[in-house]
């Protein structure tokens, strides 16, 4: 525990070089132009960005990507209250309340409640993480390749029960993912598969062209769709009114510790961002004696969701850095990244890679700083980016994700692959199928069928070998419950109603 | 946004046949894999599960979950909920379009000469800029590209023609 503290101090003397410190500010600042910018988003614009670190060490290459991932996060606020337009999936929640202070001229109170909370519940899951992540770590040290694949499998079972999408849409999708992940060379028995002869698909598919690809141009597409008008509010942000709000935010607290205990939890089950920020609104919204006010501009409504959606955001990565199981598509871009700088992810990270872990970590909390000052202060810079027309930005942005995909392995070909993961990006959104499991089985997919096939090669093809003892066991049923979650929720509710049918008199 | 756009008047594809389709697409690349696994071999080889194993049945449950999604969408209720208005559908094509051969012209010349021509297409046809700003923009982006990833990262992105007459 002790090492640790000194290990963060250290981390935190690697962040403060002048060289890294730039880097962070020219990563929150690239961070929130991602974020406000509809069709960049987080896992795409860190995905894009990547070819940027090529030359850089692995640790200033992190601080950058990370610092980012923050900007993006803080981003998705800005649009959301003065636009109405949520620049992130996860900022959703927020435009329920934000928008609706933004009209009632209080922009600069509900951007100030955000950022804040955007703050706190980053804060939190950074010490989440510096408190649990090297034990964590520590404790998969021991595990073996059954261990390793429950790990996957609680991660995707986790998927098909927390998402709100058909499950047999999310299984579809992330099947697909491991299938799209499996092209190419086998890693066990160095054979191909899949390929049908085709010289390109002797890498397979990387998933770095599928986010750019699915997130990216498939976004733009339906941005395209829709018809885009940004018809904003204006911002004042002053030092008065932030001292203003700030004063009143403290009485929330309650709000704030329930947001972060929600964020954390989902952030790490991988869940995500989005979930947990409509979870954290929703129950702001009944438990709060406001409640009923939720949706006319209550700051409640700000606070809560952008506390859970930073603190899942930033807690995703806890399982990415000790596990090398990555909680969000944006954690598995880093966790990709961590692989192209020549960095074996996982628990070992931490005893080999002491410098890299807890500069990262480091950065987390000098990140969210700088990230808040920022965004606090250059809010009008920040939303004037959504007032140029999208006739300028979409070939823009085509152009960088474009580059993006060209620079993963240097191949025109893989621009082709681009554009293709967008159509598909464009139909599966449109039609409920999740793009996260997909692109999160297309990143694993070797690691999860090596767990497998070690697990099975080693007890010659039995089964039993995932509940031969009591580690291995836990987790797999903790998977099976999460498959069958909304099986099991169902009959619960049903039972409850049973109970309080047989008790309460009817009528 | 999406659920009111689709559902407010205008004709298009049905949601429905989408939806169809969608899942369809999905079980045919299913069953391409389960095709290119049982051709490396799904059983037990002599060191353990063989290449095809773990693609098959990940392919095999792509199959199942599709037939279900498909079987779902028949036995729901029949709506009236459209994919997209033509319209709409047709904002979409417009992008795609030069988009694809965007793509197409980058390997022969040069992702700047082509972003260039890319950028200038949108303005002038869907921002109806004049040609003065069109020209900066579609100029100024790609030459900022290349001082940026080729002189300061020092990533090489593919070059054309132009940039060999110019000596790079």
């Amino acid at each position: 525990m002790l090492a640790d503290f000194g290990n963060l101090f250290h981390g935190f003397a690697v962040v403060a070089q002048p060289f890294n410190l730039v880097l962070m500010v020219i990563g929150i600042v690239l961070g929130v132009i991602v974020g406000v910018l509809p069709g960049l988003g987080g896992a795409n614009g860190v995905a894009i960005l990547l070819p940027l670190t090529f030359s850089m060490s692995p640790t200033s290459a992190i601080i950058m990507l990370s610092c980012i991932y923050w900007g993006a996060l803080f981003g998705g606020a800005i649009t959301s209250i003065l636009f109405n337009i949520p620049g992130e999936p996860w900022s959703v929640a927020t435009t329920f309340d934000g928008y609706p202070m933004a009209q009632k001229g209080q922009a600069g109170q509900a951007l100030t409640a955000a950022f804040t909370s955007s703050f706190v519940g980053a804060l939190f899951a950074v010490l989440v993480i510096t408190l649990i992540a090297p034990l964590v770590a520590n404790f998969a040290l021991k595990f073996g390749p059954p261990e390793i694949f429950s790990v996957y499998f609680l991660a995707f079972c986790s998927f098909v029960g927390l998402s709100k999408e058909p499950p047999f849409k999310t299984i579809a999708s992330m099947m697909l993912g491991f299938g799209l992940g499996a092209v190419g060379l086998d890693q066990m028995t160095g054979q191909l598969r899949l390929t049908f002869g085709a010289e390109q698909l002797l890498n397979g598919f990387d998933f770095l062209i599928a986010v750019i690809g699915l997130f990216g141009i498939g976004e733009i597409l339906l941005t395209m769709e829709e018809g885009l008008s940004f018809r904003g509010k204006t911002a004042k942000l002053n030092m008065k009114v932030v001292l203003e709000t700030w004063a009143r935010l403290p009485r929330y607290w309650l709000i704030y510790l329930r947001s972060c205990l929600i964020g954390c939890w989902m952030g790490i089950s991988p869940a995500g961002a989005t979930p947990a920020s409509f979870m954290s609104y929703g129950i702001a919204k009944r438990i709060s004696k406001n409640g009923h006010k939720f949706g006319t501009g209550e700051i409640e409504g700000v606070v809560a969701p952008e506390t859970a959606a930073h603190a899942a955001g930033t807690s995703a990565l806890l399982p990415m850095i000790s596990l090398g199981v990555p909680g969000s598509p944006t954690a598995a871009v880093l966790l990709g990244g961590l692989l192209i700088w020549g960095l074996q992810p996982g628990p070992l990270l931490f005893t080999e890679q002491k410098d890299f872990v807890w500069g990262l970590i480091a950065s987390m909390y000098m990140g969210n700083i700088v990230g808040l000052l920022i965004v606090l202060t250059c809010v009008p810079f920040f939303a004037s980016i959504l007032r140029i027309p999208f006739s300028v930005i979409a070939p823009i942005i085509m152009v960088f994700c474009a580059i993006g995909a060209y620079t993963v392995h240097n191949n025109t070909f893989d621009v082709v692959m681009m554009l293709v993961f967008g159509v598909m990006g464009y139909f599966m959104k449109k039609t409920n199928y999740p793009l996260a499991p997909m692109v999160l089985a297309i990143v694993l997919g070797d690691k999860a069928e090596e767990g497998f096939r070690q697990s099975l090669l080693s007890s010659q093809g039995n089964l039993g070998v995932f509940f031969s003892n009591g580690l291995v066991s836990t987790i797999m049923t903790l998977g099976l419950i999460a498959l069958f979650w909304p099986v099991i929720q169902t009959l619960l509710v049903r039972a409850r109603d049973l109970i309080n049918g047989t008790l309460r008199p009817a009528g | 946004m999406n659920q009111a756009a689709s559902e407010s008047g205008g004709t298009g594809p049905s949601h429905r046949q989408v939806e169809i389709g969608v899942a369809g697409a999905m079980a045919i690349l299913a069953v391409i894999g389960i095709y290119g696994s049982i051709q490396v071999g799904i059983g037990w080889g002599a060191d353990g599960p063989r290449a095809g194993f773990f693609p098959f049945y990940v392919s095999l449950i792509v199959l199942i979950s599709c037939a279900i999604n498909i079987i779902t969408v028949l036995m729901a209720r029949e709506t009236r909920k459209i994919f997209a208005e033509w319209s709409q559908l047709r904002q979409v094509l417009s992008v795609l379009v030069p988009t694809a051969i965007y793509v197409a012209l980058v390997p022969y010349t040069g992702i700047y000469v082509a972003s260039a021509l890319l950028i200038a297409f949108f303005m002038r046809w869907f921002g109806r800029y004049g040609w003065l700003a069109t020209v900066a923009v579609a100029v100024f982006v790609p030459v900022a590209t290349f001082i940026t990833f080729e002189m300061w990262f020092l990533v090489p992105l593919p070059k054309g023609p132009l940039e060999t007459y110019l000596g790079y």
